[in-house]
């Protein structure tokens, strides 16, 4: 229960973390934003890793490289992706 | 003391996700921020390598290689156009893969407890729900705007979304009392996946910048649910961020539309009492003209603001458009670009085209922005845009787009449309400014049409 509380506590806090910073990136890195966000939501990849090492059953092996490959894919992709994005708003001096 | 370091490292990933987000609040900032995100994962990942419970390496290394390879080339190969699409797949890979952790976590727990706490199973049964219905949503999605799946609307939708949901929900509490029923997860998982299927399917094109943000909200929670299951804060931070990101985005794509999100969300679309039809609007009023008749308009012109819409995308105009916009710029004219927030398939998706055809961002304004400086542009050119701009919205309160915030084209002194066919938009109502004294239409494709305005301003 008390493990519970200190999650909620730090979801909470976090939420409005967001809120404060999100509200504050202009129309214009929308599309950069929601691709980067995504990239860092693939930090699944982390439980992936683990589950996948972990070595419980084949089952959880075989649940834990598949989720693996999909967090991968998602962080990989969405942090190159961005970058590309960004690379085309720098001004060309 | 391992362990205390490893949390550590986390909290620093999750800061670094934080700096990273704050990055993107201005485009000079923008690429650091993206790659203090790419770093915090680093450290993350590395972190989770050094868990006690990991002893063998082989199916990580093999998983990262494999997601990686297939990461990067989609990254590299995609079109900035079909960018909706690509943050769709990435939207649903992030979800099923909180699913699939969240299952190999029930079973992991069972083997070691006998009975997991109430808040693992409560998280469990809410990342296998969450993630995937935005596996599935996003694959439907996806469908929809490579152009794969058409609007499928069965009857009673609402009905069978309801049952599916009570259905899930029911999986969800048989696991909560008795944790043992794996059978019950997997069966979640089962009715939820239909229900993303039979959420997305009814969703029109157009409304497919609030699903895409909605489905990236969700994978954001997926995640934080994970974080709950595995008691990670790093997943719940992150998770809880992207949540916000996704919600806010949603609104505000919402709020451009004058749409509440159960109206987008189930597909409706009030018809309107009085339709008004096409040929009422249009009879004899249409002015279609020629490139050069165009040209001399604009060699006049000291303003001239673009206004992009998805029909830009569609046929890859950006670039021709950028090359209309220096040849104006030569003479002397000022333009910027107008953007409205739902122009596109997803929130910023313009910007993104235009920035990719060299456009400073400096030039593309917001709609609040633009709005009051079209009594004082001498021509607007809307290049593939229709409901955004369509008047109506603010003059005729029966209209289905009454109330939707427009772009105030039809004030500008001379207005050029760039459009195949006066077929309607998305909205499917006529739109009254093709048919407006100071409106000429360019019967032509975006890329085309462009290309023959520039043709003809540089032979003027």
């Amino acid at each position: 229960m008390e493990l519970l509380v200190i999650s909620l506590t730090v979801f909470v806090l976090a939420v409005f973390v967001g809120f404060e910073i999100i509200t504050k990136v202009p129309p214009t890195l929308h599309t950069p934003l929601m691709s980067g966000s995504n990239a860092i939501s693939g930090i699944t990849l982390v439980g992936a890793v683990i589950s996948a090492g972990a070595q419980i059953s084949l089952l959880t092996t075989i649940l834990g490289f598949l989720a693996v490959v999909f967090a991968t894919i998602n962080v990989v992709g969405g942090f190159l992706v961005t970058e590309r994005m960004l690379a085309m708003f720098r001004r060309k001096d | 003391m391992r362990e205390n370091l490893i949390n550590l490292a986390y909290l620093v990933a999750a800061v670094l996700f934080i700096l990273g987000i704050k990055g993107m609040t201005h485009p000079r900032t923008a690429v650091r921020g993206n790659r203090l995100g790419a770093v915090g994962m680093l450290i993350a990942v590395v972190a989770a390598l050094l868990d006690l419970h990991v002893v063998r390496y082989e199916w990580i290394i093999a998983g990262v290689v494999l997601g990686a390879g297939i990461g990067a080339l989609m990254a590299n190969r995609v079109q900035m156009t079909d960018m909706p699409q690509m943050v769709a797949l990435l939207n649903g890979f992030g979800g099923i893969a909180s699913t699939l952790v969240a299952g190999a976590a029930l079973l992991e727990t069972l083997a070691v407890a006998v009975s997991p706490p109430l808040q693992f199973t409560i998280a469990t049964a809410a990342s296998g729900l969450i993630g995937a219905v935005t596996f599935w949503g996003s694959l439907v999605a996806f469908g929809k705007l490579q152009g794969l799946v058409g609007d499928i609307r069965i009857t009673g939708a609402q009905m069978l979304n309801a049952a599916l949901l009570a259905l899930t929900t029911a999986f969800g509490v048989w696991l909560v009392i008795d944790p043992s029923a794996t059978w019950a997860y997997w069966a979640l998982v089962v009715t939820a996946s239909i229900l993303g299927l039979s959420l997305v399917f009814p969703i029109g094109g157009a409304d497919m910048p609030v699903v895409i943000s909605l489905l990236n909200s969700y994978s954001g929670l997926a995640a934080a649910a994970t974080g709950f299951v595995l008691n990670n804060n790093a997943l719940i931070i992150t998770g809880s961020l992207v949540g916000a990101s996704g919600i806010i985005l949603t609104n505000i794509m919402c709020k451009a539309m004058n749409r509440s999100l159960t109206n987008v969300l189930f597909g409706i679309w009030v018809p309107s009492e009085e339709a008004v039809t096409g040929d009422e609007v249009y009879a004899g009023k249409v002015k279609a003209a020629h490139a050069d008749e165009l040209a001399l308009l604009l060699e006049g012109a000291r303003r001239v603001v673009i206004v992009p819409g998805y029909g830009m995308a569609v046929s890859q105009a950006q670039h021709a458009v950028r090359d209309l916009v220096l040849m104006l710029e030569e003479r002397g004219v000022e333009v910027e670009f107008a953007i409205h927030p739902v122009a596109g398939r997803m929130p910023g998706h313009m910007n993104v085209l235009l920035a990719e055809a060299d456009i400073p961002y400096e030039q593309m304004k917001e709609m609040d922005e633009i709005n009051p400086t079209f009594e004082q542009t001498d021509v607007a050119i809307v290049i593939g845009a229709n409901d955004v701009v369509n008047p109506m919205a603010r003059t005729n309160p029966s209209s289905p787009i009454a109330g939707m915030p427009i772009l105030n084209v039809d004030k500008a002194r001379s207005v050029i449309v760039i459009k195949r066919s006066l077929s309607p938009g998305f909205a499917g109502v006529p739109n009254p400014l093709f048919a407006a004294d100071n409106t000429l239409m360019l019967f032509a494709d975006a890329k085309k049409g462009a290309l023959d305005l520039m043709n003809a301003l540089k032979a003027a």
